[in-house]
């Protein structure tokens, strides 16, 4: 039988307040627990936590439940969720920044694909400047579950004759002056 | 005409969205608006790099901005939705929050300010305000013959900035489009989000939220898609052979860019307009697209 | 320095407000430095001042040590000014000999350092020592308070004000806008908790009115301007044309069978749009007076003069109908006017995700309240605007309240009508009831009881604000039905509930009308734009105006039980001021020298409260010391210096700049 008990001493009152100071993450400590942004979120019912447990879980500074969720992964960035706030709460920016700390360390579930993809088109722009979709993809499933690529296969038909699907990666010329802005971080 | 107007096609626009692209040209050429691709632009990071690393996004839009304005474009038209918001909310967070403003100093001299005066649009709201229905009705040469449509207006086009239109049960598209003579339908999941890049990543639920989309346009009696962001058209067209195999419901749904349809009625070309790019409905978009069986009936 | 009055004898008091002041300043030291000052001729120190034996001593020392001056160093003027001058004019002095130093608020509380808060405090005594020998003798102004009311606006509160006034013997003035009084009020069907019918409990207060022979009763009326000022209020008051005369019509209501309209076709406005009425029209049938309207807008004598008039005809020799009816203008003389103009609903279709206006069975709890109503558009039949009666309804509540994107306020009452509706809907229908809610509010008394009972009736309660209302189907069982997607958040899932109508709970907001009423009577709102009390607690009906009053929801939203206690202690505000018989006003004020006044009326711009007029006779300007607040304006603007302050003279602020840097 699982017990599940929360002591105070898990709860990080400080990274909260972090949070709170991150770039459009202000509203934070306003929120009412309403439930409207669950209510709104297409993908909601597909999460572990809803939005508003994630927010919950955040200003009371349960950080390793909202780091290790699945939730902030199956957010589409859709922003019905920010619309309908009645407290103008910016929940995308708290599911990025949430997504960003999960990624530094390392605190998503091994080889899931969303962050995987997010981290081979951060790799890839960083060194050519743009993306390419079939290489990504392709990345993407071989870092992951290369099994999927079996799937694929039809659709992959059907843009290699409409002639949608681009094999040549696209580049930036000056990428000098992009490197200079962004150093690619080492993500692994 | 005083100036063109500055042109970020995207990743996207240059792969699976091609047709988006085309359409985009054609539509333009025949409105007589110059368009000028901004030259060397860098990915715009989408939803990926602001998942990473907060600074590094806001650069990536930084120096398209700052292209941009060495460019003189006064607007600049991003026709992916995901580009034209990641864009716009760098220019509004700049303003906003003085810690995103250092990190998106490019050269550090802190000009920031003109990357502000750069008026970063969607070719929705630029055909809409700039041209508007009125003036597409006048350039019509064909008449339409194809069935109702469903315009899709998709999320991060209308949210969190409504500024190329309104965000909830939007009608900027339907009108353009009835202006040319297409008849459209009302139906309720107009912005409902066709869930992104999670068909690729979390493939189930991402073909499920489209399912969903056509299905309820199905229902309300549309026998096409229009949509004005190429994941959206991508995430609607792809999978239908894959929904069919799972759910036994066959759709065949053409779904379209509302370029393409406004570029068809204003007697652009089939190739030039892309059609053949279509995955699904492509029995539909030969029949409603097909060269004028007679000069009575194209001309209109 | 120069002795203008005579002897001056100083008493200079030093507060010790137990360790208020005590614990920074240095007390003792202060009340022997102040014995050092110039006609200082007492210097005491005590522990707290306004207490009786404090006070006890001001005025034993003024006749033991023949003082002409006070001097009293403790906390802020606001608080205690008024018991010190109290307490000198019963020594035997005139009050305006005193002069109060705040070593509290200026010196101890904002001082950690002992020495230096006792330093400031010395500066500021002697200061006041130098001021106070300059300080005239004054006497409070007297104006005689007219003892009619103007009550403005005929809801609950007017009404439950007037009554209160007329019976005690006051001549009631209620001016209302509508053709009838009643107010929303007289669109509710029963008030929460008891279930009360409203218009049961209503309609004997407005006959009352009707009868009552100290209230005059104008409606469809509004006050277009008013001048004056505490108890010499003048207002204008415009009475718009009925075509039908008051004073003739025995409201027997013939002439409304009798218009040539068969079917009426105009929305009818009290039944919230959802019926239609005739051009000649009563508001609803117990209306007060039971006297009709004509619309000129619909009626088509009116709009193209080739009616057959049936109306006149039908009333016959009474001939109370005139189409040719001008608009009247009344003017008015009253003491105190009560403000109790109302609210107005929020505009549901201001949130385009619940549908309002788009789904033909989304409904306002306005409407909804007309549609359950015996006497209302469907005869108290719940019946759906397509015809059907709902098998399952929802009531979303918070629209238009507690957010940020519409109004931050809660509108306090629309969760103890969202459950009345709840009983209302299932007692006529049956239906399964969802309130979607974010908070459960029931404070009021009996209100924590009703809930527990709407609970026992099995309604249905879902902690989870609705995101939208949406005709998306995604099941077969939601076929034809409206859905509410919303979080259950006690539950633990997101669920989608398909009803048959909905209820929107919106919240109340000020009137549209509210800015231009504030423009007429010259009184403040708060940023949500209610009008604004005095004191949030101990002034609930006083606004900044005197003499204006405030009762109701035009004040922040409440419901009946706390508009009616709300309106009663208007009208007891109201009646203190009348049976004293006059208020006294303050001897702050400016004056203009004539002599020294070239008549450039620099002073009338500059003043706030429209106190100054000119007196073109002898080409000068004259301050209305009633109207007058004392702030200065007009004596800094006067270039030629005519204008003086009573308590604020030039000689009287030199000194007390002389007693600040004398002491460096």
């Amino acid at each position: 039988m699982q017990r599940e008990l929360k002591f105070q001493r898990e709860a990080d009152a400080e990274w909260a307040r972090r949070v709170s100071q991150r770039p459009g993450c202000e509203g934070l400590f306003s929120c009412l627990q309403c439930g409207t942004c669950s209510g709104a979120c297409p993908l909601s019912i597909y999460m572990d936590f809803t939005p508003r447990r994630i927010i919950a879980l955040v200003r009371e500074g349960f950080r390793t439940d909202a780091l290790r969720s699945k939730t902030i992964w199956l957010c589409a960035s859709c922003y019905s969720c920010a619309v309908h706030c009645p407290r103008q709460i910016h929940i995308t920016d708290v599911m990025y920044s949430l997504k960003r700390e999960a990624i530094q360390h390392r605190l998503y579930p091994a080889r899931f694909p969303v962050p995987v993809l997010a981290q081979e088109f951060y790799r890839m722009v960083g060194r050519r400047g743009r993306s390419s979709e079939f290489w990504l993809v392709l990345r993407m499933a071989l870092r992951s579950n290369p099994l999927v690529l079996l799937g694929m296969f039809r659709t992959g038909w059907d843009l290699v004759r409409t002639g949608r699907l681009k094999l040549r990666g696209e580049r930036v010329r000056d990428i000098a002056s992009l490197s200079r802005e962004l150093a690619p971080r080492e993500v692994a | 005409m005083a100036s063109a107007y500055g042109y970020f096609p995207g990743c996207s626009l240059k792969g699976t969205g091609v047709a988006y692209e085309e359409s985009l040209l054609e539509l333009f050429r025949l409105l007589d608006l110059p368009l000028a691709e901004l030259q060397d632009w860098n990915c715009c990071g989408a939803t990926s790099y602001m998942s990473i690393d907060e600074s590094s996004a806001f650069q990536l839009s930084a120096r398209n901005l700052a292209l941009a304005h060495k460019a003189s474009h006064a607007d600049l038209l991003a026709p992916c939705s995901a580009c034209y918001l990641v864009l716009r909310k760098a220019q509004d967070y700049m303003q906003k929050y003085p810690q995103v403003a250092r990190e998106m100093d490019p050269w550090g001299n802190g000009n920031l300010r003109v990357l502000n005066q750069i008026r970063v649009r969607h070719p929705l709201e630029v055909l809409f305000t700039d041209v508007g229905p009125d003036r597409l009705r006048q350039k019509v040469v064909r008449r339409w013959h194809g069935g109702n449509v469903a315009c899709y207006y998709g999320c991060q086009m209308v949210r969190p900035y409504a500024e190329a239109d309104r965000d909830h049960d939007p009608v900027r598209m339907d009108e353009l489009l009835e202006a040319v003579g297409v008849p459209t339908v009302d139906w309720s999941l107009k912005t409902k989000c066709c869930g992104g890049s999670l068909t690729g990543t979390a493939h189930p639920v991402g073909v499920r939220l489209n399912y969903i989309l056509l299905k309820e346009a199905a229902r309300k009696g549309a026998q096409a898609i229009v949509t004005v962001c190429p994941l959206c058209q991508y995430n609607l067209d792809a999978y239908q052979s894959e929904i069919r195999r799972d759910t036994g419901q066959r759709f065949d749904m053409p779904i379209l860019y509302f370029t393409q349809i406004l570029g068809w009625a204003l007697g652009g070309g089939y190739k030039s307009l892309g059609f053949r790019r279509a995955v699904a409905g492509r029995k539909t978009i030969a029949q409603w697209f097909a060269p004028a069986r007679t000069e009575k009936e194209a001309y209109v | 320095m120069s002795d203008p009055h005579g002897a001056v004898r100083i008493g200079v008091y030093t507060c010790h407000c137990g360790t208020n002041i005590a614990a920074t300043v240095d007390v003792k030291a202060l009340a022997q430095f102040a014995a050092t000052l110039p006609h200082v001729v007492l210097s005491r120190d005590y522990k707290y001042m306004c207490s009786d034996p404090g006070q006890e001593l001001i005025r034993q020392d003024i006749r033991d040590h023949d003082l002409n001056r006070i001097v009293v160093a403790s906390c802020s003027p606001h608080l205690h000014e008024h018991t010190f001058r109290t307490a000198l004019k019963v020594g035997g002095l005139n009050p305006y000999y005193f002069h109060m130093v705040n070593i509290r608020e200026q010196a101890s509380w904002v001082h950690v350092d002992k020495a230096q808060a006792t330093r400031k405090a010395q500066d500021l005594v002697c200061a006041a020592v130098r001021r106070v020998a300059f300080h005239q003798p004054l006497e409070r102004g007297r104006v005689a308070i007219h003892p009619d009311v103007l009550v403005l606006g005929g809801g609950i509160a007017g009404i439950h004000a007037a009554l209160t006034l007329a019976n005690a013997g006051k001549h009631v003035f209620l001016v209302e806008k509508e053709p009838t009084i009643g107010g929303h009020m007289a669109k509710f069907d029963k008030t929460f908790p008891t279930l009360d019918c409203a218009a049961c409990i209503l309609t004997p207060k407005m006959s009352a009115v009707r009868s009552h022979p100290n209230i005059t009763l104008w409606t469809y009326s509004e006050v277009t301007r008013v001048d004056g000022y505490v108890g010499n209020y003048k207002a204008t008051v415009l009475r718009h044309p009925r075509y039908v005369d008051e004073d003739l019509c025995a409201g027997c209501l013939e002439c409304l069978d009798a218009c040539v309209y068969k079917q009426a076709k105009v929305p009818d406005e009290f039944n919230m749009r959802l019926s239609k009425r005739k051009p000649i029209y009563i508001p609803f049938p117990q209306a007060v007076p039971q006297v009709p309207v004509i619309d000129p807008e619909t009626c088509i004598q009116f709009k193209s003069g080739k009616c057959k008039k049936t109306c006149i005809e039908a009333c016959g020799d009474r001939h109370a109908i005139n189409l040719h009816a001008e608009p009247e203008i009344e003017e008015i003389e009253v003491g105190t006017v009560i403000l109790a103009t109302g609210f107005q609903t929020f505009d549901a279709a201001r949130i385009p995700y619940y549908g309002y206006g788009k789904y033909p069975n989304v409904y306002t709890a306005l409407e909804v309240e007309r549609l359950v109503n015996a006497s209302g558009p469907t005869g108290g039949e719940v019946i759906l605007r397509d015809g059907r009666k709902p098998q399952t309804v929802a009531i979303v509540h918070c629209v238009g309240s507690r957010d940020e994107n519409t109004h931050r306020w809660c509108s306090r009452v629309c969760c103890m009508y969202s459950l009345k509706l709840a009983h209302l809907i299932k007692e006529h229908t049956g239906a399964e009831i969802f309130n979607f809610y974010i908070d459960m509010r029931t404070p009021g008394k009996g209100f924590e009881e009703f809930y527990q009972k709407l609970l026992n009736e099995r309604v249905h309660f879902i902690r989870g604000r609705v995101a939208e209302v949406t005709d998306w189907e995604l099941d077969p069982s939601e076929e034809g039905k409206l859905v509410i997607r919303a979080e259950d958040t006690l539950a633990g899932f997101v669920r989608r509930i398909p009803v048959d109508m909905v209820v929107l709970a919106t919240g109340l907001e000020p009137r549209a009308d509210a800015p231009e009423v504030r423009r007429i009577f010259n009184i403040s709102c708060a940023s949500e734009g209610f009008f604004l009390e005095r004191h949030p607690k101990l002034a609930p009906v006083n606004t900044f105006t005197d003499g204006i009053f405030l009762a109701g929801c035009c004040q922040g939203p409440k419901d009946i039980p706390d508009t009616v206690a709300q309106a009663g202690a208007a009208a007891a505000e109201a009646l203190a001021l009348i049976d004293a018989g006059y208020v006294e006003t303050e001897p702050n004020t400016a004056h203009v020298e004539e002599a020294v006044c070239c008549g450039c009326k620099t002073c009338i711009s500059m003043c706030p409260y429209r106190a100054i007029s000119f007196v073109n006779e002898i080409h000068k300007s004259r301050v209305n010391e009633v109207l007058c607040k004392g702030c200065g304006t007009c004596v800094a603007a006067c270039p030629s210096g005519a204008v003086r302050q009573h308590l604020f003279e030039d000689d009287e602020i030199f000194a007390e700049i002389e007693g600040v840097l004398s002491n460096a």
